[in-house]
């Protein structure tokens, strides 16, 4: 765990030295906002129906921008045969696996900072569940990072990886994301954490399940 | 001297392609051993086995008494890796480079202060250690390889085609950093195709070609560099003509 501890360190001192993808990931993700609120102008300024579009948005937003990244975490360690260096060193893979989750995940919950109190304005939207809401965006995240890191070890050798990840990521996390949008919906019509338990035990079963298989499958993925 | 590292009979396949076809080697603890040969003779091969990085197909690997595939965390603690990738960030300093390895390698935070000192004066890059690796020369850069490659002083160094790129100062430093360490706490294990400067510094000679081990040899028994040539030259040849 230390040593994880170690890798995600470096990863984020990295990323906030050069902050190559969290500056694409908000722009991104800002982008996204602003697009849906042009576009579904009309419907934001009916408040009943700007519940039926806003979380599938913000997830989306989220969702894409996380891919930028994650399409990124192994695919960095290739410069100068960093992964190699990185597999040479005294420690279980599934170590390396645990730092970038960590690294990942932070570099997530960055641009879902920046990003949620755009989407309130931008839709006109004021967020009263605030707790409730970070708890679903926290293991929405969680579970969207575990799968994502483990799919982005299994295609850094392939010469369309920015391009597969994607594609096998979002069948794999649909489980995730419908969760994580009702529970998001229902919180922004008044919910609170009671009215969506049944989703955050679906999201947590998703989470501790996908984390277990990926940290026990993730020494094979990076065996030569 | 006993054997560090016992490799027997080790095949490794890729495909229908064989890198290794039952090779036998051992290496004396504290030798220097030099492995020459054509390029595809499986020598990047042998070297990612005997880091861990890649499992034999056939045959066993053992360093230290330990089983190469079974105990890789425990041999990956005792191996130094150099090659002619630098295995370094670019965005981290010199420093937080050599620190980010040293924690990895589990060194306490103040030997690893002290060791990250040490080996910045020895390769000679002190003054650069607040610097970005990407702003660094290519001899620069491997020069710190060899410091992060020794940061944890490993039992055994493995080098693969270390000279690579490197220009005339940084090969004589990066030559000195090499002969300066203790032959009784360190194994060194070279590939190199640059014969004149492997006899320099080795105790033996290894040449392979396609996968196996064709010449074996004490220092003490090769003559000249001219000699050691001509035998390469004839056993590359006999093996391509076989």
């Amino acid at each position: 765990m230390i040593s994880g501890l170690h890798i995600a360190a470096k990863d984020l001192r990295e990323e906030m030295r050069t902050k190559q993808m969290l500056n694409s990931m908000i722009v991104f993700s800002l982008l996204v906002i602003v697009i849906f609120s042009i576009a579904f102008e009309d419907i934001i300024s009916s408040s009943n129906m700007v519940s039926m579009i806003a979380p599938g948005a913000l997830w989306i937003t989220f969702i894409f921008a996380g891919s930028l990244g994650l399409s990124r975490s192994f695919a960095a360690e290739l410069e100068n045969g960093c992964l190699e260096g990185l597999k040479l060193c005294p420690v279980e893979r599934s170590e390396i696996y645990i730092g970038k989750v960590i690294a990942g995940i932070v570099l997530m919950f960055f641009v879902e900072l920046v990003t949620v109190p755009i989407f309130s304005v931008l839709f006109n939207y004021p967020i009263d569940g605030l707790f409730s809401l970070m708890v679903i965006i926290v293991l929405g995240t969680i579970g969207f990072v575990v799968v994502g890191t483990l799919l982005s070890a299994l295609t850094v050798n392939t010469r369309t990886r920015e391009v597969l990840l994607p594609v096998l990521l979002l069948p794999l996390v649909i489980p995730v994301i419908i969760p994580s949008v009702l529970a998001t919906a229902r919180v922004l019509t008044g919910g609170g954490i009671v009215d969506v338990l049944q989703e955050i035990r679906l999201l947590v079963v998703y989470d501790v399940v996908f984390f277990i298989v990926a940290y026990l499958v993730f020494e094979h993925i990076l065996q030569d | 001297m006993d054997d560090i590292i016992l490799a027997s009979n080790v095949s490794r396949s890729f495909g229908n392609v064989q890198a290794l076809k039952g090779l036998d080697l051992a290496v004396r603890r504290g030798e220097f051993l030099v492995i020459l040969g054509p390029n595809g003779a499986g020598k990047t091969t042998l070297i990612k086995i005997l880091s861990t990085l890649s499992r034999p197909s056939g045959g066993s690997v053992m360093i230290d008494g330990m089983d190469a595939t079974t105990d890789a965390v425990q041999i990956r603690q005792m191996i130094g890796v150099l090659s002619h990738d630098s295995y370094l960030y670019n965005d981290l300093t010199a420093e937080e480079n050599l620190r980010f390895f040293g924690k990895m390698y589990g060194l306490a935070d103040d030997v690893l202060e002290r060791r990250i000192d040490e080996l910045l004066e020895k390769v000679e890059l002190f003054h650069r250690a607040g610097d970005r690796v990407g702003t660094l020369s290519r001899g620069m850069k491997q020069r710190l390889s060899i410091a992060r490659a020794l940061i944890h002083n490993p039992s055994i160094l493995l080098l693969d085609e270390p000279y690579t790129g490197l220009d005339q100062h940084a090969a004589q430093t990066f030559e000195k950093v090499l002969l300066e360490l203790d032959p009784s706490k360190t194994t060194r294990v070279m590939i190199s195709h640059n014969i004149e400067r492997s006899l320099r510094s080795c105790d033996r000679v290894v040449i392979m070609v396609r996968g196996k081990v064709v010449y074996d040899s004490p220092r003490s028994d090769i003559g000249s560099v001219e000699e050691l040539k001509e035998t390469y030259i004839a056993l590359v040849d006999g093996e391509r003509d076989a």
